[in-house]
């Protein structure tokens, strides 16, 4: 785990891309409890006007979060973690999926030995979250 | 039809207690394929200083994800659940939830608004033992489209 001293703003976490497949979803469905439609069925997905099934917006923020926990180790010791779901991510029929790609940037360094890093994610060269950004306490 | 603005500050009771479960979490973990042994391994649990294995921190919307379900599906708010997507979420830590750790959700209806056609409505859950130690608050901002 990096210690508040070393750590400087503008540092950058070690980036991390996340595969999304059909499977992922359905195991996501099962863990959460969220079984809403459009995460597994095409034709529903369609028909309100998503471009077909699309990711659970908490498992795409699962994923991001990961870029931060695995830099600090201890993902107890995140304070805040906050995202907006700006574009959804559609996951193709298929064994290959999509992918998500994740980095993060020492935004801010607070009272506390508390840090704030910003989160960019995107699928397909697209943003996927808006202003995520996650809090964290270092020794 | 929008939403009434009136249902802001209208709160939902618990819907029991959640109990949460050591393969649960293993499973949640499991599932957006988190290896990190605190999730998984009670010794390295242990050896970070928590009694049990702690869960990845967007488990705390699973519980909350029930306690809305009593929200969008409330026939007087009258949110058309088929049109959800969800817009926005954050959570505000005291400490990770735990293995063995007896929970209990509390559900307001934070702020309701509409823009650009949508319905917007955040709901704001906050999780504690039932010993009253609170361990995770929540705020879920569910967009309904072209509901408004």
């Amino acid at each position: 785990m990096p210690t508040f001293a070393q750590v400087n703003v503008g540092d950058a976490l070690p980036a991390q891309d996340f595969p999304i497949t059909r499977l992922n979803l359905v195991k996501y469905c099962g863990a959460s409890g969220d079984f809403n439609y459009i995460h597994w069925s095409e034709s529903f997905a369609n028909d309100v006007g998503l471009p077909g099934v699309i990711s659970h917006g908490m498992f795409t923020m699962a994923e991001a979060g990961r870029v931060v926990t695995d830099w600090i180790g201890d993902p107890g010791q995140l304070c805040e973690y906050s995202v907006r779901f700006t574009r959804p991510v559609a996951v193709p029929d298929d064994l290959v999926g999509t992918v998500i790609s994740v980095s993060g940037t020492v935004a801010e360094k607070l009272e506390d030995n508390r840090v704030k890093v910003d989160l960019t994610a995107t699928c397909k060269g697209e943003t996927v979250l808006g202003r995520a950004y996650a809090i964290v306490r270092l020794p | 039809m929008a939403l009434n603005p009136d249902f802001v500050g209208r709160t939902y009771p618990p819907v029991g207690t959640y109990q949460v479960g050591r393969e649960k979490i293993r499973e949640f973990a499991t599932a957006i394929g988190d290896s990190n042994p605190l999730f998984h391994d009670v010794d390295a649990a242990s050896a970070a200083g928590y009694v049990d294995v702690i869960a990845p921190p967007t488990f705390a919307f699973a519980l909350a994800f029930q306690a809305m379900i009593s929200v969008v599906s409330d026939p007087e708010l009258g949110l058309d659940y088929s049109r959800v997507v969800h817009g926005e979420e954050k959570f505000i830590y005291a400490r990770p939830i735990v293995a063995g750790d007896e929970l209990v959700v509390s559900t307001v209806i934070d702020t309701i608004r509409a823009a650009a056609g949508n319905d917007m409505i955040t709901v704001r859950s906050d999780i504690a033992t039932v010993a009253g130690e609170h361990v995770v608050t929540t705020y879920s901002l569910t967009v309904a489209r072209g509901t408004a």
